[in-house]
């Protein structure tokens, strides 16, 4: 079964949920920004969590489904479309060959997913199918997709083949139920949050206080590796030299300058400046779909409430898992 | 004589990193006994993980170690009121149990790795620039370089990028007020008090004085980099007739 690439889209690449266990090599993680819509899309065409699907970012690609495909578009909308008629989103699409999966300017966030059953057959580099695009690492040739590329997808659909008969003679059919992504995510929500960072200290007072008050804008000068934010600078109490050290995903270090910025998937394995905060793993997936452009207000949380969140979200993907897994059994 | 342990120091410091990681700060001072502490730490918690364990990243005073607080909690959640059970201090406790049983020895076989590096010439431009600059002649910058032994104390910024540990003072020279656009891989440099080799081609400031034939990253090996936390580089100066039939053996 395989994709053809018409039009790739601003920035389309594959991602799975990250190469780890590499980072002592200096290895960057990579791997999906918004990892929970990606984990969902697997689950809902009956793949693991941890395969590969499309990210797309802000004006999605055109796609030619050369053979049957099982797909599921998740995260946010880039207002899929076959022939005029929207692919609807969180749920198992089956899609007869020949047509023409078109994703447009996104209608809500800034990235989608899409996961086909089978997952993408590529090459794992260093146990990971994800795409580090700076160096150019895994996913296809390293690289972000363009046009002409074909994508093979791994294996036939045998699930959902329901879908199929009730499409007749038209292109796709989808399933009269979804998944309901309001436990996981809320796109209209402005305030990520945070837990102190390990140099949150060393900040002046009024500059601790305005981190957790006031606006900050994300630039355009943002990308997968992190976001530059924009504020009032944050000043230091002293100048502060601090050696490299490891950072991960949501770090929020602070350069000279004084702006903020948020270091996401393919950010590099150290860095050497001082840590105002850390955004709350749960809350990764909502800074993941923010534009450039948007503005976002960062909130104090403990250490226990981010752990307490993250272990909520977790049993919630585990319950969802238990259930999909009951509808795929029963129309295999 | 020559060990210590580890965990009765009171240096040794824990705070997160996040909700998934943990940071074991061993001092503040970048020093071969502290990169001593944190090698036998990361060799012991890789040698013996717990569940959820995912990575250990070692720095300059620092390690983390990176673990998935599902797969922890859901190890650990029948021994205590789930409210009470945080991920990080089930972590934390496991690693000062840990820390507690560490000893280092000075005596710890290196891993020596010889990197051939073709100095100066179009391989190297800023050699003639370093030797002004400290009022040497390139032949004795290229000495000093390469007669030290050099410690990588940890593996950063890019994949298999050393940050090397031993340079002389004398060579000690200020990276370019603008950095350069691209640094070809291979490239050996000096910036501050540091020197290092770019194992792939990227935007630099370093002061170039050579460069290697041989690879230092290949992703499609297990471990991926030639160098790694803990070895012991020296710098062989070669030709560039030996440079250039290194790298047709190579290709």
């Amino acid at each position: 079964m395989s994709l053809r690439v018409e039009r790739p889209g601003m920035l389309t690449s594959l991602q799975d949920l990250g190469r780890y266990g590499y980072q002592k090599y200096g290895v960057v993680v990579s791997g999906a920004m918004d990892s929970v819509a990606l984990r969902i899309a697997n689950l809902l065409v009956g793949n693991k969590e941890n395969e590969a699907g499309l990210e797309m970012t802000l004006m999605g690609g055109s796609f030619l489904v050369e053979e049957d495909l099982l797909i599921a578009v998740t995260g946010g909308d880039l207002a899929p479309v076959i022939e005029e008629e929207s692919i609807p989103l969180w749920r198992p699409v089956w899609i007869k060959k020949g047509s023409l999966l078109r994703f447009r300017a996104s209608r809500s966030g800034c990235r989608t997913y899409m996961a086909v059953a089978g997952g993408f057959d590529v090459q794992e580099v260093l146990g990971s199918k994800s795409t580090y695009l700076r160096g150019e690492l895994g996913g296809l040739k390293g690289r972000a997709l363009s046009a002409g590329d074909k994508l093979t997808c791994g294996g036939a659909a045998h699930r959902f083949q329901h879908l199929k008969s009730s499409a007749g003679a038209i292109s796709f059919a989808a399933t009269a139920w979804h998944v309901n992504p309001e436990p996981f995510i809320n796109l209209k929500e402005t305030v990520i949050r945070v837990i102190r960072g390990g140099e949150f200290d060393y900040f002046t007072e009024s500059s601790r206080d305005r981190f957790f008050k006031e606006d900050f804008r994300i630039t355009p000068n943002s990308d997968r590796m992190g976001y530059r934010m924009e504020g009032t600078p944050l000043e230091m109490t002293d100048s502060f030299e601090l050696l490299s050290e490891p950072v991960t995903n949501g770090t929020i270090q602070v350069p000279k300058d004084g702006n903020p910025i948020i270091l996401l998937a393919d950010r590099q394995t150290t860095g050497g400046y001082p840590k105002i905060a850390q955004v709350a793993t749960v809350d990764l997936p909502l800074l993941a779909q923010k534009k450039p452009g948007e503005i976002v207000r960062f909130k104090e949380i403990s250490l226990a409430e981010a752990e307490q969140l993250y272990l909520r979200q977790e049993l919630q993907l585990e319950k969802l898992k238990a259930g999909l897994s009951l509808k795929v059994d029963e129309t295999a | 004589m020559g060990e210590n342990i580890v965990g009765d120091k009171p240096e040794t410091q824990m705070k997160p990193l996040g909700d998934s990681g943990i940071l074991v700060q061993f001092g503040t001072e970048i020093s071969p006994d502290v990169h001593e502490e944190i090698k036998a730490f990361t060799d012991c918690i890789e040698a013996n993980s717990f569940p959820g364990f995912i990575e250990c990243v070692p720095a300059f005073t620092s390690v983390t170690i990176f673990y998935s607080p599902l797969l922890v909690f859901q190890m650990y959640k029948g021994q205590g009121k789930p409210e009470d059970l945080s991920p990080y201090s089930i972590v934390q406790s496991i690693l000062q149990e840990r820390l507690k049983s560490l000893h280092t020895s000075k005596r710890r076989e290196k891993r020596v790795v010889d990197i051939p590096v073709c100095y100066g010439g179009e391989l190297g431009p800023d050699l003639e620039a370093v030797a002004k600059y400290h009022q040497l002649t390139p032949a004795e910058v290229i000495d000093i370089h390469s007669q030290a032994e050099y410690l990588v104390y940890m593996i950063g910024f890019a994949p298999g990028f050393p940050y090397l540990g031993g340079m002389s003072e004398q060579i000690a020279t200020p990276r370019h007020s603008s950095p350069r656009l691209s640094i070809p891989a291979g490239s050996v440099g000096i910036a501050g008090m540091q020197t290092g080799v770019y194992p792939i081609s990227t935007p630099g400031g370093w002061q170039i004085i050579g460069r290697t034939p041989i690879n230092l990253f290949y992703p499609d090996k297990n471990p991926p980099t030639l160098l790694t936390s803990g070895d012991i580089v020296r710098f062989k100066p070669i030709s560039i007739e030996e440079y250039k039939e290194y790298k047709e053996t190579v290709l």
